[in-house]
């Protein structure tokens, strides 16, 4: 059986170790091929460009050898998919080859798109790229006082962002000693500060307790630089000094390229993780349309239950799970201090008081991830 | 009137019915009508109010079966 993976991020990584330590007979003697695609041979730990922007961690931190990540037996190409021949079972890639497939699961995961707001990219400091982050970082360092809008688009990944970088700028500016000089003024595209209710409960009160303001139903619209203010579809204005923003994003251009799905993002079976009317295509991460968190720790627990499904094929003839839409995301409520929000498609989350554990938890997985990205955790 | 797009956001709590109808209407031209599905009571008050704020036009709003289905059509 050839199994093909398209996409080296933390998805299509979990899921090729995940598979490789599943059939390391069947990768032996030739039974399954298994083999990766990706569009770069490095491999970044996203959730670092968050401690990057403050200065709590360094670009090098973030990035491994993507085949130093893959078990033996995987074999591994930087060459990017450009077509998707779905009825042939083969991809076309950009240096022209041509692989067939019995099994193909698709994690290109996405990409931000400051530039579908007018005047976000030139004015909004960011942290999705390493590029965003350090320049970030260095706004941050010059920033000297004034008003900070928090500014979030839809859809985003990693939903915890928001609030994490609210808090934790809070702290950043209290230890440089300008607290006094800052306003913190947060936005959110929903009817309160969270998607999630119970977080929701626990960060409007924390909000309050800090003096940072918020305004919610607020979707923005345009971003007017030398007015220095950002205008929303629901008709309000926010005037700021400096504009972090959480950017919109879109699934990756070949998928929308390919027609197989708008805005790039395919339609998935929330269960069974395959591409709607495709049995032997799956997909998982970002790339999905299933309405769930876009973080890691999606694509972490969909690879868990794949990597279970397709090894089943492989040895049984059929997936023997479904995923249940399990997630859980860190959430830092500070420099110090952090909760979770764990949930799954039938029970949300209830967060805990924050507490300085769950922080150095957190700090630890940053390490951990690596482990996590070979399969191990 | 063409189908409506549908936007099965039943059981999901995050980011949840609003934010994925409002990552839709992203997506859907002027004039477009989608058709959000939502297990969440809170659904029936904050998807109008989110609708009528922006100035979008709600076409339905009901309830079966623990179902709310709420239909808006985009209108800038």
């Amino acid at each position: 059986m050839k199994i093909l993976i398209v996409g080296g991020g933390m998805g299509g990584t979990i899921l090729a170790n995940n598979l490789a330590r599943r059939l390391p007979n069947e990768l032996k003697s030739g039974k399954v091929q298994l083999t990766m695609l990706s569009a770069s041979d490095k491999h970044m730990y996203q959730p670092g460009l968050l401690y990057l922007a403050l200065g709590r961690a360094t670009p090098d931190e973030l990035y491994r050898d993507q085949a130093g990540l893959l078990e033996p037996g995987i074999k591994f190409f930087v060459d990017p998919v450009e077509q998707f021949l779905l009825d042939k079972n083969q991809v076309k890639t950009k240096s022209g080859k041509v692989i067939d497939y019995d099994v193909m699961a698709i994690a290109t995961g996405s990409r931000p798109v400051p530039e579908t707001i007018p005047g976000l990219a030139e004015n909004a400091e960011m942290f999705y790229t390493e590029e965003q982050a350090i320049k970030m970082f260095r706004r941050l360092q010059s920033f000297e006082g004034g008003k900070v809008v928090i500014a979030v688009g839809v859809p985003h990944k990693c939903p915890m962002a928001p609030l994490e970088i609210a808090f934790m700028l809070y702290d950043y500016f209290k230890d440089r000693g300008i607290l006094d000089k800052v306003k913190i003024h947060y936005t959110y595209p929903i009817g309160r500060v969270h998607s999630l209710e119970n977080v929701a409960k626990w960060a409007a009160p924390e909000m309050d307790r800090l003096g940072i303001t918020y305004e919610t139903l607020f979707n923005m619209k345009e971003v007017d630089g030398k007015a220095k203010v950002v205008r929303s579809e629901e008709g309000s204005t926010a005037p700021f000094d400096l504009l972090i923003s959480i950017p919109a994003h879109r699934g990756m251009e070949v998928i929308e390229k390919n027609g197989l799905g708008q805005g790039g993002w395919i339609p998935t079976n929330r269960q069974k993780l395959n591409m709607e009317g495709r049995k032997n295509v799956f997909v998982l991460g970002d790339t999905t349309n299933i309405p769930i968190s876009k973080a890691g720790s999606t694509a972490h627990f969909e690879a868990e239950a794949l990597g279970e499904n397709i090894a089943a094929m492989v040895k049984l003839g059929a997936p023997v799970r479904d995923y249940d839409g399990k997630v859980f995301c860190f959430i830092e409520a500070g420099k110090d201090r952090a909760t979770y929000a764990m949930f799954d498609y039938l029970n949300p989350p209830d967060p805990k008081e924050p507490t300085k554990a769950v922080h150095w938890f957190k700090m630890a997985y940053n390490k951990l991830y690596w482990v996590s990205a070979r399969g191990l955790l | 009137m063409s189908e409506p797009r549908v936007i099965d956001a039943r059981n999901t709590f995050c980011p949840g019915p609003l934010m994925e109808l409002i990552a839709g209407m992203k997506l859907a031209q002027v004039g477009d009508t989608l058709e959000l599905l939502s297990t969440d009571k809170g659904s029936a008050n904050d998807v109008p109010e989110w609708i009528h704020k922006v100035g979008h036009e709600l076409l339905g709003n009901r309830e079966e079966g623990g179902v709310w289905h709420i239909t808006v059509k985009k209108v800038k």
